[in-house]
């Protein structure tokens, strides 16, 4: 078995999980000023599955990968992209947008990236922990007419093919997918890497192509208009009660649950 | 200012103007602008943000949780030390070729800082290897490099730094272990006191005496954990510093192969003195990493605490305590980052920039801590918070890699001689 294979990678450069969100004053949007930021974790699952992919091959000696990461946004995605090539990513695309990207404007993109890298595997990661999408990935098969395997937790690469371990509702199912084809990762899928200090430097001198998505020439006007954003209601205290018949009591005429 | 002064010289008698002249002009030396390039330049801040990421997100995810349990059990986590000497950990500012990542001190220092808020011990413990492994790379010869580095940055092998002895602290340049060279060997014979990893590492970089009395007659020599004559006293009971050990390292009749001396005799404590140039900026590091952690603790408890119906959040000793707290802090890690800085740059006057920075911060740290552990209240004085633990790690940096008078000492000659 000989394998030569293309892994392309969508990162997403997202409010750093452990940042607590706050609605900006407008009530419009998230907070993004001045806030830690990071890679979606889902996109670092992703990537390190590359990276692995790639090794095992090389160790299997049955063939090569190149990991290409690609990220599309402002200026300071670069970071992100940065950190997916200290991981061991190949090189990187990132396509320059100040605009706002809705899930079906990157799947558009990610599609003009896939028609011009020509990719064995996509691996996105099932949602970004931003906005919680979870569409992505299957609209960019949906684009691209590829089969899809989503919510990953386990993937064996064959020849031309890989079978994958799926997180679905009733448990996990497992399905076999030609290549080329599109994942997603979920949460138990791998333990990201950390990227090693030396690798750090060398990133700096990994090829990073800028790209507009006025050169690819897609479409990203926004579909959805977001009318308001708001914060969850607090959590009111909870309350101590005397007896079981006060229990009852306060179930039946406050909460009004009995 | 400059014209003031003259005119205080001039009127002063021969000799006193002699003194005063160079006196100011050494005072003058510790006002004059450092080049900062390294710190500010654009290039290097986003790597060196990159770099402190990294090594936060290890100190959060692999030394936090871990910290109370290491300093209760005495646990040495050379699993953990050696998952960290993948990423480079292990021989921060030793050359590439054998396996160091070649970063600078300034690189190192930021390192170590976020490193120690995980576990400040651990972290100390990783300085002291990593200026064991540059001295080797700095003096040693190639054989030594290729033989002893790659399993000192890999962290396959552990690394001791041997100067103290019981009858030479302070006055290390009075050192008492001696080396008389017998044919192809050196013996060594005597006891160095306080020495961390002592037992548990491989590597020992050990100052004995080859020539006269005082600092120029002593050597630098690699003695291996299995020598003839190598042994080790008992393991130190101790008030921090818990997640390694420290024991004595007794030398009797102990053969030590040539070609282990370090550089030439004689050179052994100015390479001792330069490794701990390092040292002292690494110390002072683990002090600033531990004060941010102890800061990031007070910060979390003064929020949720509540007296008198409100947080302690709310009173403005809590505030202002805090505000002097990080003024402080800023001020420790601005000087150490300064000499680290000039270390890069080979500056000239770097022991005593050195010596302010390590004095500075590791006194001055150690009160933002115990402000800290002030803050939290009772809370603070049990074992299930944190702050107690970095109280009692930072305690010995005052004391050891020279301790705090030494410093002064260190300064103050600089400022004196002419
Ligand atoms: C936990 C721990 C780990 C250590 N690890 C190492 C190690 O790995 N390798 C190593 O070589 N050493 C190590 N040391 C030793 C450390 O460097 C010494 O303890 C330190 O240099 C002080 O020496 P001393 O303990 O003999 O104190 P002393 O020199 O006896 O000093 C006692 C006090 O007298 C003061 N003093 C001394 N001379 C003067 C003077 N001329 N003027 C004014 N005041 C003075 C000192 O400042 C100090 O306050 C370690 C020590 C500790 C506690
Ligand atoms: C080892 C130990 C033994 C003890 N033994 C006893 C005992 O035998 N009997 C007993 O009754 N108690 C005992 N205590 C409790 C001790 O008296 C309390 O810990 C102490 O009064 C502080 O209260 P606290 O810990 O709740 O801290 P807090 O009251 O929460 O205070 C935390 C910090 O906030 C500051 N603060 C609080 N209010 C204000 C304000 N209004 N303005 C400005 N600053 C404020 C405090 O000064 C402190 O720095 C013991 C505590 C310890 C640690």
């Amino acid at each position: 078995m000989s394998n030569n294979l293309r892994i392309l990678v969508a990162t997403k450069r997202v409010i750093d999980y452990a940042v607590k969100i706050r609605v900006n004053a407008a009530g419009t949007a998230v907070e993004t000023a001045n806030v830690k930021h990071s890679m979606n974790p889902f996109d670092e699952i992703g990537t390190e599955q590359a990276i692995q992919i790639k090794e095992g091959l090389e160790k299997a000696k049955t063939g090569k990968a190149e990991v290409v990461v690609v990220s599309c946004g402002p200026a300071k995605v670069q970071e992100t992209l940065r950190t997916a090539l200290a991981m061991g990513a190949d090189r990187a695309i990132h396509v320059e947008s100040n605009d706002e990207l809705q899930p079906l404007a990157v799947a558009k993109v990610l599609k003009a990236i896939v028609e011009k890298e020509k990719p064995d595997l996509v691996i996105l990661g099932k949602q970004a922990i931003d906005d919680d999408s979870n569409q992505t990935g299957q609209m960019l098969a949906g684009l691209l007419n590829w089969p899809q395997a989503t919510f990953a937790s386990k993937v064996e690469l064959g020849e031309k093919a890989m079978t994958v371990t799926r997180e679905v509702d009733g448990g996990v199912e497992t399905i076999k997918t030609a290549l080329p084809a599109i994942l997603t990762t979920d949460l138990r899928l791998n333990t990201p890497r950390y990227a090693s200090l030396p690798n750090i430097m060398k990133a700096k001198k990994k090829p990073l192509a800028k790209l507009t998505v006025a050169e690819l020439g897609v479409d990203v006007k926004p579909r959805l208009e977001i009318l308001k954003v708001a914060e969850p209601a607090k959590r009111q205290g909870g309350k101590m009660v005397e007896s079981v018949d006060d229990l009852v009591d306060k179930l039946k005429n406050e909460a009004k649950v009995l | 200012m400059s014209a003031l002064l003259n005119i205080a010289a001039r009127r002063a008698p021969a000799g006193l103007r002699r003194a005063a002249t160079s006196a100011t002009s050494q005072i003058r030396h510790y006002s004059s602008p450092i080049d900062l390039r390294a710190v500010v330049n654009r290039r290097f801040l986003d790597e060196q943000k990159e770099l402190q990421s990294l090594a936060r997100a290890f100190a959060d995810n692999e030394f936090a949780p871990k910290m109370q349990e290491w300093d209760e059990n005495q646990h040495f986590p050379a699993d953990v030390l050696r998952k960290g000497a993948e990423l480079g950990f292990g021989g921060l500012y030793t050359r590439e070729d054998v396996g160091g990542a070649g970063l600078t001190r300034l690189d190192t220092s930021i390192i170590f800082e976020a490193l120690s808020t995980g576990c400040t011990s651990t972290t100390a413990y990783i300085s002291i290897h990593n200026m064991c492994a540059w001295m080797i790379d700095s003096f040693g010869s190639e054989e030594q490099r290729q033989k002893y580095l790659p399993r000192l940055t890999s962290m396959e092998q552990f690394a001791s730094y041997c100067l103290t002895e019981p009858g030479a602290g302070s006055d290390a340049g009075g050192l008492s272990t001696t080396a008389v060279k017998k044919g192809s060997h050196y013996v060594l014979n005597g006891s160095k006191a306080f020495i961390s990893g002592g037992g548990s590492s491989d590597v020992y970089v050990i100052m004995a005496r080859t020539g006269g009395p005082g600092p120029k007659g002593i050597s630098c020599f690699i003695v291996e954990k299995g020598f003839k004559g190598l042994s080790f006293g008992k393991k130190e009971n101790k008030l921090g510093w818990n997640s390694q050990p420290t024991r004595a390292v007794i030398m009797e009749d102990c053969e030590v192969p040539a070609e282990n001396l370090v550089g030439v005799e004689g050179q052994g404590f100015s390479i001792a003195m330069k490794g701990l140039n390092g040292g002292r900026i690494n110390i002072g590091s683990c002090s600033l990493g531990a004060a941010q952690a102890s800061i990031e603790a007070a910060v979390e408890h003064v929020k949720v605490r509540k007296q008198f119906n409100q947080p302690l959040a709310h009173f403005q000793n809590t505030q202002f305590k805090l505000a002097d707290m990080a003024t402080s802090l800023l001020s420790s890690r601005l000087m150490i980052r300064q000499a680290a800085a000039m270390l890069d740059q080979g500056h000239p006057d770097v022991a005593s920039y050195c010596a302010m920075a390590k004095l500075h911060s590791t006194d001055e740290c150690f009160k933002i801590i115990d402000d800290s552990l002030q803050l939290h209240g009772g809370y603070g004085y049990l074992k299930d918070y944190k702050v107690n633990v970095f109280l009692r790690d930072a305690r010995v940096h005052r004391i050891l890699e020279g301790t705090n008078e030494v410093m002064r000492m260190v300064t103050s000659r600089a400022m004196l001689t002419e």
